[in-house]
């Protein structure tokens, strides 16, 4: 587990890459000192507020807003009109008004903005402004809206994008069918953090927003164009951000709070509260998945057909990309010689769905994973041994033609499962178990009676980076200096930080590289180019890559310098530990004298190897750069009586190429685990007509401690030679796979068919 | 209404505050103390858990008047000086801190939980925890860090 760089074995770096040195911010997180968006403050501040549509489908006929500008404190009531620039924005298409015109398409679609002196007056004049709506008929059912029998939610009509997946015969035959239409229900980010931020007008036109996102360059084109003023007049910097996992890729206070800021004069601070949130922001996309597998006698696959309707509700946000996920990754990490895979991205008039942790892998996931089951039953195998017998690995083709080109260890991430001890129990013996270690828990709903155990397997595959000839790059900037006395570094990048440890990693690399160890990185902002989006578990491969990059030429500048005062060549130096040295003499200076008063500062923009665009007929081509992969074995206990579930045990297997931080990695296994779990058994936005009905976390579950099962983790470290360091993306493949680990587990257990996550206890009985 | 408490061992007073704000609102808007998270504010989530006169509450739930006179600690009084308390040097060192968010509250329902059980048992702990969310850790190094600080102690 040793990577080579410039004569020395990364291993040795104190804090460096392979080592798990403590977070730069874990101090001020724990002392409640570490500022979030939603903690800034600033003199003569006003607090923004939003009124939403209350109807999912609605022409809006006026706006009357004389009752909310009476108010007092109140400073601005602005709509539609007051958009100076492009009342349209969106990540992929600018179809999502800023401030509804015309029509509304979705329950909870910003109408008004309100700016006041105290947020509860913010929110009195925000219902005394008067909307008259017509309202319209919903569409909000995402195959009838491929169908076309609705009516059209945009001009264009209602798919945002058909990808087809053509490989091999079209009319395949086989010993042994099984198919089965699964169903993934609407699940949220569910980030703790409120969408929030604080938006200061500079007094000449432009303004400085500080807020919590995923990809400030891309807020920034958005914001620019709805303000109609120039790129350099809205200057973004990351303020604390409180989680994300997709939820905060597109916009949603930015431009507001903005637009209030430059109409008032006066700082504006928006926060939404719960409830705004499940509206201020998009979900995973809900599934509806027809799937059908033939395969020999033996579980040899012969052919996959899917049909694939993902509901991206009422504007496009990703769905584009979302549905290209969903299609090139949607036989599972499985080879099939035969592939006919057909996936929509809609619109209706649901809530909007984008990205979230797992990207349209996560429901293909439990389409393929449930037949592969279903196909192990038909067989007489396993479930680990018919994803062994298709397993795929380094060479296989993938259904879009494109050949995996580094490790793809299927097979020995189940070797490893089932070579982990299985959890003891359950105790059948009433009375005796812990009734915390039993379905209901306290709620002392069985003392182990009516409780059945079953053992689920999964396996999931996503793309890491941006996919399909997407220019994916990310810029740094390193600068060496002596800083009282001690060589320090500062690194400077518009990456987000978003609590999956960036800012540890990059240091970890600034150390590895430079052999210094004071590095500080700089708040993330525009002032620095883009370094794309924290999202695609792309950052440590990404950014990483460009600060490693930016390093090594402050290294080459650095040696080149040195070698003049040291009277060496650049090429037998290196450095060590704040010291240059030779391999031949050892030590020769300081890095801190070398320096005296020179500052070696380098930017660096960094690409990932391209990709290329899927054919649209047939949807070949090398889509995608780097694939990631984890598998899940999950134990359930099942009280079969009342229909709850209890996971007893969650064991992960995942290959990340290379740890740069080991314990980062396995915390981002164990809350991507915890999403997973979350999506089998409790988290669902559940609408009607368009509605959501249960917009709190109150209504809306995700997992508590309570519902953590202890997990056993291994981490495969399998390099990829394309990737810095080797490294593999961490963050999307143990949400992918513990979901369908779990409702195969429940499966076992009790035998019913399962074909909606999440699993609900009427399920079950 | 004027408001009259002591957060962290300092008298404070707030004026001008609004009958319907809660004692999260007057601590993170009024007092300069936004070390208490909102990521609810229904008493769903505990990143808002304060010491209110030595027992933890939801401060979203706490009307404002209700504080009138009372003693609040909040995340930001638990470390001495630049020492940190126990849990919170266990919470970094375990990597139980990644956004963050819910950090402040877990950390304050655990520094409760060990001074009433200085050896708590792995279900104790879950128990104890169970009414602060954390979207992502998963809990288990949330975990390692109390038993850590327990042992620590
Ligand atoms: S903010 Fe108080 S419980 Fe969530
Ligand atoms: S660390 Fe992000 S919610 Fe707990």
């Amino acid at each position: 587990m040793t990577s080579t760089t410039g004569g020395r074995t990364a291993a040795t770096t104190v804090n460096g890459v392979g080592t798990s040195p403590a977070r730069p911010d874990g101090t001020r997180k724990v002392r409640g000192e570490f500022a979030y968006s939603s903690d800034l403050w600033h003199e003569d501040m006003l607090w923004g507020a939003t009124l939403r549509s209350p109807y999912p489908h609605a022409r809006v006929t006026g706006v009357d807003i004389a009752a909310a500008v009476a108010v007092p404190g109140v400073y601005a009531v602005l709509t539609h009109d007051d958009v100076p620039g492009l009342n349209r924005y969106g990540l992929e298409h600018p179809d999502q008004p800023v401030l509804a015109d015309d029509v509304v398409r979705y329950r909870g679609e910003p109408v008004a903005v309100v700016a006041a002196d105290h947020p509860e007056t913010a929110q009195r004049a925000v219902k005394l402004i008067d909307v008259t709506y017509d309202v319209l008929d919903p569409v909000t059912d995402a195959e009838e809206a491929v169908r076309g029998d609705v009516a059209a939610v945009h001009p264009g009509g209602n798919v945002v994008r058909h990808a087809a997946i053509r490989r091999g015969e079209q009319a395949s035959q086989a010993d042994v069918v099984v198919t089965g239409r699964y169903e993934v229900g609407m699940q949220d980010q569910a980030f703790l953090g409120p969408e929030s931020g604080l938006a200061v007008p500079d007094g000449s036109g432009g303004v400085d927003l500080y807020v919590a996102t995923q990809w400030l360059h891309v807020d920034q084109q958005q914001i620019v164009a709805a303000l109609g003023v120039s790129p350099e007049q809205v200057r973004l910097t990351l303020a604390g951000v409180g989680g994300a996992f997709g939820g905060r890729e597109d916009l949603s206070m930015q431009i507001h709070a903005s637009l209030l800021a430059l109409y008032t004069g006066n700082p504006v601070k928006m926060v939404y509260n719960r409830e705004e949130s499940f509206y201020g922001h998009v979900h995973r996309h809900p599934a509806t998945m027809y799937y059908e597998h033939g395969a020999t006698r033996d579980g040899r696959l012969v052919y996959v057909t899917a049909r694939i309707y993902l509901d991206g509700g009422a504007y496009a946000s990703s769905t584009g990309a979302v549905v290209g996920n969903a299609a090139t990754l949607g036989v599972g990490p499985y080879d099939v010689p035969n592939v006919r895979i057909d996936c929509w991205g809609t619109y209706t008039n649901n809530p909007p769905c984008g990205a979230m942790r797992g990207f349209g892998a996560v429901q293909a996931a439990f389409g393929y994973e449930s037949q592969m089951d279903k196909l192990a039953a038909a067989c007489g195998l396993s479930p680990t041994e018919v994803r062994r017998r298709n397993a795929m690995c380094e060479g296989t083709v993938m259904p879009t033609g494109q050949t995996v080109d580094s490790a793809a260890p299927v097979a020995e991430l189940l070797d490893r499962l089932d070579a982990m001890p299985l959890p003891s129990g359950p105790s059948r013996d009433a009375g005796v178990a812990d009734l915390r270690s039993l379905p209901g828990g306290v709620s002392n709903t069985t003392h182990g009676e009516g409780v059945v155990r079953g053992v689920g397997y999964a396996v999931g595959i996503k793309n890491i980076c941006f996919s399909e000839g997407f220019d994916d790059y990310s810029t740094a900037r390193v600068r060496l200096a002596a800083v009282g006395g001690e060589p320090a570094v500062t690194v400077q990048t518009a990456a987000a930080e978003v609590g999956q440890g960036l800012v540890t990693i990059l240091q970890q690399i600034v150390r590895t590289e430079l052999g210094v160890d004071q590095v500080t990185i700089l708040p993330a902002g525009t002032s620095i180019g883009s370094a794309g989006s924290t999202s695609a578990s792309r950052q440590s491969y990404m950014t990483g890559g460009a600060v490693r990059a930016a390093a090594l030429k402050v290294r080459g500048a650095l040696l080149s310098h040195a070698a003049t005062t040291l009277s060496r060549t650049a090429a037998e130096l290196h450095l060590d530990g704040g010291k240059l040295a030779s391999a031949a003499d050892g030590v020769l200076a300081d890095l801190v004298d070398v320096l005296g008063e020179a500052e070696f500062d380098e930017t660096v923009e960094w690409r990932h190897r391209p990709t290329e665009a899927l054919d649209p007929e047939t949807g070949q081509g090398n889509a995608h750069v780097q694939y990631g992969f984890a598998a899940h074995r999950a134990v359930v206990d099942v009280d079969v009586e009342l229909g709850l579930v209890k996971v007893v045990s969650l064991d992960c297997v995942q290959d990340v190429g290379k740890a740069l931080n080991p314990q980062a990695v396995v915390g981002q296994i164990q809350g991507g685990s915890a999403q997973g779990l979350g999506l089998a058994l409790m988290e669902e936005i559940r609408t009607d007509g368009g509605v959501i009905r249960n917009p709190s976390f109150t209504d809306y579950l995700i997992p508590t401690v309570l519902d953590m099962p202890p997990m056993n983790i291994e981490v495969l470290e399998l390099a990829d030679p394309h990737a810095p360091y080797g490294l593999r993306g961490v963050g999307e493949p143990p949400t992918i796979s513990s979901t369908p680990a779990i409702v195969a587990a429940i499966r076992a257990a009790t035998g019913k068919e399962l074909l909606r996550v999440p699993v609900r206890p009427d399920h079950l009985i | 209404m004027r408001l009259n408490l002591t957060v962290n061992g300092e008298r404070r007073r707030a004026d001008d505050v609004w009958e319907g704000e809660s004692l999260l609102y007057v601590l993170r808007e009024r007092l300069g103390l936004p070390g208490s998270k909102n990521a609810c504010e229904q008493g769903e989530c505990g990143s808002c858990t304060v010491y209110l006169d030595e027992v933890p509450a939801c401060a979203c739930l706490v009307a404002a008047g209700q504080a009138e006179g009372r003693e609040v600690r909040t995340v930001e009084g638990l470390a001495d000086g630049d020492t940190l308390d126990p849990v919170q040097q266990s919470f970094v060192e375990c990597g139980a801190v990644q956004c963050g968010f819910c950090t402040p509250g877990l950390v304050v329902a655990a520094h409760d939980l060990l001074r009433r059980e200085p050896d708590p048992s792995d279900e104790e702990i879950r128990e104890a925890l169970a009414g602060n969310l954390c979207r992502c850790t998963g809990y288990e190094k949330i975990l390692d860090a109390v038993r850590s600080a327990a042992s620590a102690r």
